[in-house]
């Protein structure tokens, strides 16, 4: 008996040794990764800061406020003026027409279509999130530029172009207009996914209670509703706009291309050039250090661009989806 | 003559017009944005339609054996096929995901299991949702300054490293929100029986939670088959099959990328050939990864 009690906690004695050690090991491989991610981060800032020290050391500060943009040796210069312009423009015309849509899209899912109705299309567009950027680009340039150039700028250039010098261009359909447009339906799956799931959040006794005042849907909506997560439908809208400011090829395929001083847009029909579009277009063709460092650098700003427009939005969406339970109101 | 009625009366009726006149024009705002927002709905429809329309139209009599098979003829021909672009996104992807899914997944059982709330843990959520944001041009960057310019060349391996960077932190989330859901009693129930941690964590929280990972991979998986960007800083894309991982190779999004901007016929029926056999890798990788998990012996609990 006795040996057999002494037997069972020398078992028991390997089988905890072993868990233990069992335990150690998968410790290690998942910290292990952990650090892996934050290693990833790391490289990150380490290669963007070392390929772009040469062009900050040549130019300074300037590079951000330069406009002129010379790869030929010895006339070499470069500045990212026009292309944080670009940037900006594209992505604000995104913005203008696709939150606005977006959002009538969450409240049409959320709040109005019944589940019969609402859970296929918001099936339908994650399946729109879930399309390769390059399929919208190639869908941009050889069928809906045609609609924009037909439907859009066609129209106002004939209505116009004598009197606006605003409409001055002969349109082409390839231009930061389309790009925005492009842009605006590539978020807006995003925006409205990110804005539905910020919805349901709202507990049902605050649209309760709206209606029980015979409130109608769109006061319920405006009255309960949006003032509840208006932080989190503000974070879903810079979370699309992080997506159109960093995004390269669909942009590259549809802005236009210009280069130097001329891809400062002089209108929102103007072909232009972004930050991305820029070094996706140059980069395999750069003809020195010196201008591979530049493309590089151009990345960099869109690295501190986005990275400024995510923190923000994902503070402010986080703070919404954390009181859920919904015992606080604004 | 009204001021003979009782100014009871009168303001009743005052106030019932009112009412009556606003609830009017209230209705029919709330009418306005019913219809407004159907219409938007539709708006954000008939993208997706004309894509899906154009891409298996134009893309469809692109296929051949010779498109799927053979690398392309030259510049303009029409002759040839995507072979070499379609095998190297085979290899890129899959290198990127054998890469991401184990590091992914066990970063969030970190998060979800042993970190919790600590700062650390904070931290590494932090810097994850950073990666998210990050443009993948940027991540491109990466692949060229760390791999492409110490290997010197461009490579298979410095563009899976860049696909893995993009997916990565894709999987921690999703891993780390549907570990989050596994409920705390099988846990308790695993440690009861005394089992290791690592024990309960891969057979007990992993196969419950195998469904809503799978999603995230699949998710992370078609998020990178489709990127470009990163591409053109580290694989390059070239004509030719693979030659080995320090070399470079094709991509079927650079691919469209390349015969778009050419000034053929050809090329851009061969573009949206690719695009279609793009869209259907994708759909056939998700369904495939799907029927593997319901096949695999261990039904999950939730």
């Amino acid at each position: 008996m006795t040996s057999n009690s002494k037997n069972s906690r020398y078992i028991s004695s390997l089988f905890i040794k072993r868990t233990k050690r069992g335990d150690k090991v998968f410790y290690g491989l998942v910290i292990g990764a952990t650090l892996y991610t934050l290693l990833m981060v790391g490289l990150v800032a380490f290669s963007v800061t070392r390929g772009s020290i040469d062009i900050f050391s040549a130019e300074g500060i300037q590079f951000v406020f330069q406009s002129n943009w010379n790869a030929v040796e010895g006339r070499e210069a470069f500045g990212a003026f026009p292309y944080i312009i670009g940037t900006l423009l594209s992505s604000a015309i995104a913005m203008a027409i696709g939150v606005p849509i977006s959002l009538a899209i969450a409240i049409f899912i959320s709040e109005i279509a019944p589940p019969r109705i609402g859970t296929p299309l918001s099936f339908i567009t994650e399946l729109l999130a879930a399309v390769p950027s390059i399929i919208y680009g190639l869908w941009a340039l050889f069928v809906f530029r045609f609609w924009v150039r037909d439907l859009i700028e066609k129209p106002l250039y004939d209505a116009f172009h004598g009197y606006i010098p605003f409409f001055a261009k002969t349109p082409f359909g390839l231009d930061i207009f389309t790009a925005g447009i492009v842009l605006a339906i590539m978020i807006i799956p995003i925006i409205s996914s990110i804005c539905r799931e910020v919805m349901r959040v709202v507990p049902d006794s605050q649209r309760e209670a709206a209606y029980s005042l015979g409130a109608t849907r769109w006061e319920t909506v405006r009255m309960a509703v949006f003032p509840y997560v208006k932080s989190g439908l503000v974070g879903a809208a810079m979370l699309g706009l992080g997506r159109a400011v960093g995004e390269t090829i669909l942009v590259t395929m549809v802005i236009g291309n210009v280069i130097g001083p001329g891809a400062i847009p002089t209108s929102i029909f103007s072909q232009g050039q972004t930050l991305a579009s820029l070094v996706a277009n140059e980069f395999n063709e750069a003809s020195s250090d010196l201008h591979l460092s530049a493309l590089i650098a151009l990345g960099a700003i869109l690295l501190v661009l986005t990275m400024g427009i995510n923190v923000v939005a994902r503070i402010l969406v986080k703070k919404k989806i954390k009181v859920s339970s919904g015992a606080k109101s604004q | 003559m009204t001021s003979y009625h009782s100014p009871k009366k009168n303001y009743s009726e005052i106030l019932h017009e009112t009412v009556n006149k606003n609830y009017k024009k209230r209705m029919i705002v709330n009418k306005l944005v019913t219809v407004l927002s159907i219409v938007c709905v539709i708006a954000a429809i008939i993208p997706l339609g004309s894509i899906l329309l154009e891409v298996v139209k134009n893309g469809a009599s692109a296929i051949s054996l010779e498109f799927l098979t053979q690398p392309q003829g030259s510049i303009g021909s029409g002759r040839g096929g995507v072979g070499p672009a379609i095998q190297g996104t085979i290899i890129v992807v899959g290198l990127a995901s054998l890469i991401a899914t184990p590091v992914g997944v066990l970063a969030a059982i970190y998060l979800s299991e042993f970190a919790k709330g600590g700062k650390f843990a904070d931290l590494v959520r932090f810097f994850n949702d950073v990666l998210t944001g990050l443009p993948s041009i940027v991540i491109g960057i990466v692949g060229y300054v760390i791999i492409v310019l110490s290997i010197g060349s461009f490579s298979v391996f410095a563009g899976a490293i860049s696909l893995s960077i993009i997916m990565i932190p894709i999987v921690v989330r999703v891993t780390e929100e549907t570990l989050k859901i596994v409920p705390y009693s099988l846990r308790e129930a695993g440690h009861s029986l005394g089992i290791s941690k690592a024990k309960i964590t891969l057979s007990i929280v992993l196969p419950s939670a195998k469904h809503g990972i799978l999603t995230g991979i699949v998710l992370a998986i078609s998020r990178i088959a489709g990127e470009t960007a990163p591409l053109i800083m580290t694989i390059l894309g070239t004509s030719l099959f693979f030659t080995g991982i320090t070399g470079p190779v094709d991509a079927l999004p650079l691919r469209i990328w390349r015969l778009a901007s050419q000034p053929y016929e050809s090329a851009h029926a061969f573009g949206w050939g690719s695009a279609l056999v793009l869209i259907l890798m994708i759909l056939a990788m998700s369904i495939g990864l799907r029927l593997l998990a319901r096949r695999s012996s261990f039904k999950g609990a939730v």
